[in-house]
């Protein structure tokens, strides 16, 4: 899509002497669909959630537009940002999953996708992939993982990670109820699958009255060792 | 067919004859023969009159910092490391910053080039990630081949090459290379501007200001002991986390000696600044 980006440069027509400056409207060959992501790392589950709106400046697209995608039966990876990168992104990924699993004859590792993700992700470091990437999964030993990655390819494993237009609404908050920031005095509970449930249902609830990128339907990947379970719970659609 | 060949593109920057034959066709006098195919082009989307601004600009133009509405990669910010007759003292904060939002407090900004060398992160954090992560590949080949470790001049040279290639392309790398090599303790301040110069005692970041004002009041004291050496490296971390925004989270202080690298401790700022600021 055009985006008007102007810049600014002003070009007196010849002949005719006007001086008025004329916007040049330079073409973007991004835009922001907009698109929240959330992921909790469990002792033996990981929780990817996404909300389903996608949007561009002023209009929604559509309500209907989950930003999860299930990459093997232990990881699930949630893009935000532009929706034409998220789509190339999650296409490369996908063939390169089939490439590894045909040349080593096994699935890849939620980490080793993290890695090539890396790579794949920085081979474009001059003219970015734009998108904000979380990988959710199960490592090797069974444990929630969690991967938060910046456009470029920088990336670190977190026990909780929020993505997208509100991401800074949903991560201080976070970082109060499931790392017990700036609290005193409370027993630090491990985190139960029900608890993180509820907590990423209200946490969207309250983004969507916030954030106008955010609304419209919840959708939550719960990856346990018996696979991916998804539940659709719906939000403000204003 | 068009997903394959851009496959190819992906992995053609990870054979071993790269960056020799990227790109194919890239002009040998620039600018005089930089190609002008503008005349199919609409008005709209050709680049504006005059040389190029930067090498290898797409035909819509190029800017060194990726332009879309609020693409912003993360930042890494204050490390310092100095020599000791012990080894290498190297400190560095764990926050990452993306314009102003902090993206996370626990980044790990010390990378491991093999047992022996470490390497620091300041800058784009996949700047230096990614091209450590390719000198520390290449440091074990040269390992192999040559029966003997890599010593922190040649590792820090590679590193250098490798970046000034890109030199004005918008790489953000600003790095201290650390070891013990044969020679001894080994301590190089490598940056994408192609700056590579050894040294005592570096501190690199948007905090670096603040931590030499601690550093160098305190240098002569910590070659006593590795002891003074980790107390001054976190006094001046914790410093510069007080006095820069874009610095906090915790301080990680390692240390390499002769028998390799390793974490000396990791405290979290916020109780640091409580027994630093009474005394």
């Amino acid at each position: 899509m055009l985006s008007t980006a102007g810049c600014g440069l002003s070009r007196p027509e010849a002949g005719y002497g006007l001086e008025a400056p004329v916007q040049h409207h330079r073409f973007s060959p991004y835009t922001f669909n907009g698109g929240t992501v959330l992921a909790i790392a469990g002792e033996d589950f990981c929780i990817v959630a996404s909300d389903t709106r996608l949007s561009e400046g002023y209009s929604i697209h559509s309500r209907d537009s989950p930003k999860c995608y299930k990459l093997t039966e232990r990881t699930v990876i949630g893009c935000t940002g532009f929706h034409g990168d998220c789509l190339t992104l999650t296409k490369i990924i996908e063939a390169r999953l089939k490439m590894y699993k045909h040349s080593n004859n096994k699935t890849m590792t939620t980490g080793a996708i993290a890695a090539m993700l890396s790579t794949i992700l920085y081979s474009r470091r001059f003219f970015p992939y734009y998108v904000y990437n979380i990988i959710g999964g199960l490592d090797e030993e069974g444990k929630g993982a969690v991967y938060s990655f910046d456009p470029v390819g920088s990336y670190e494993r977190d026990n909780f990670k929020a993505g997208g237009s509100a991401s800074a609404m949903l991560q201080p908050l976070l970082d109060n109820q499931i790392g017990f920031k700036n609290m005193q005095n409370v027993e630090h509970v491990p985190l139960t699958l029900e608890k993180a449930l509820q907590l990423v249902k209200d946490v969207f609830i309250s983004a969507a009255e916030r954030d106008v990128y955010t609304g419209d339907a919840l959708k939550i990947c719960i990856v346990t060792k018996d696979g991916i379970k998804e539940q659709t719970i719906q939000l403000r659609k204003d | 067919m068009a997903l394959a060949s851009v496959l190819r593109a992906e992995l053609a920057e990870f054979s071993p004859n790269f960056p020799k034959n990227f790109p194919k066709n890239f002009p040998k006098n620039f600018p005089e023969d930089f190609p002008d195919d503008s005349e199919g082009i609409p008005e709209i989307l050709r680049d504006p009159p005059g040389p190029p601004r930067v090498l290898a600009a797409p035909p819509w133009g190029f800017e060194a910092e990726p332009e879309g509405p609020g693409l912003q990669i993360l930042h890494g910010t204050t490390t310092l490391a100095f020599k000791t007759p012990h080894g290498v003292t190297v400190a560095v904060d764990s926050r990452a910053t993306a314009g102003s939002y902090i993206a996370s407090q626990s980044v790990r900004k010390v990378l491991p080039i093999g047992g022996r060398m470490l390497g620091t992160m300041a800058g784009g954090a996949a700047d230096c990630a990614f091209w450590q992560r390719l000198v520390a590949r290449q440091c074990r080949v040269q390992e192999l081949r040559n029966k003997e470790p890599v010593s922190v001049a040649a590792a820090s040279k590679l590193l250098a090459n490798l970046v000034y290639q890109y030199k004005g392309l918008g790489l953000s790398l600003g790095t201290m290379l650390c070891g013990w090599d044969k020679r001894g303790p080994g301590l190089y301040y490598v940056d994408s501007e192609g700056q590579r110069v050894a040294g005592a005692a570096f501190a690199v970041g948007s905090g670096s200001s603040y931590a030499y004002g601690v550093l160098d009041r305190g240098l002569a004291a910590a070659a006593r002991s590795e002891e003074a050496a980790c107390e001054l490296a976190r006094r001046a971390i914790a410093q510069a986390a007080h006095r820069d925004a874009y610095s906090g989270g915790c301080v990680r202080v390692m240390h390499v000696g002769p028998e390799g690298w390793r974490e000396v401790s990791h405290h979290d700022i916020a109780e640091l600044q409580d027994k630093y600021l009474e005394a």
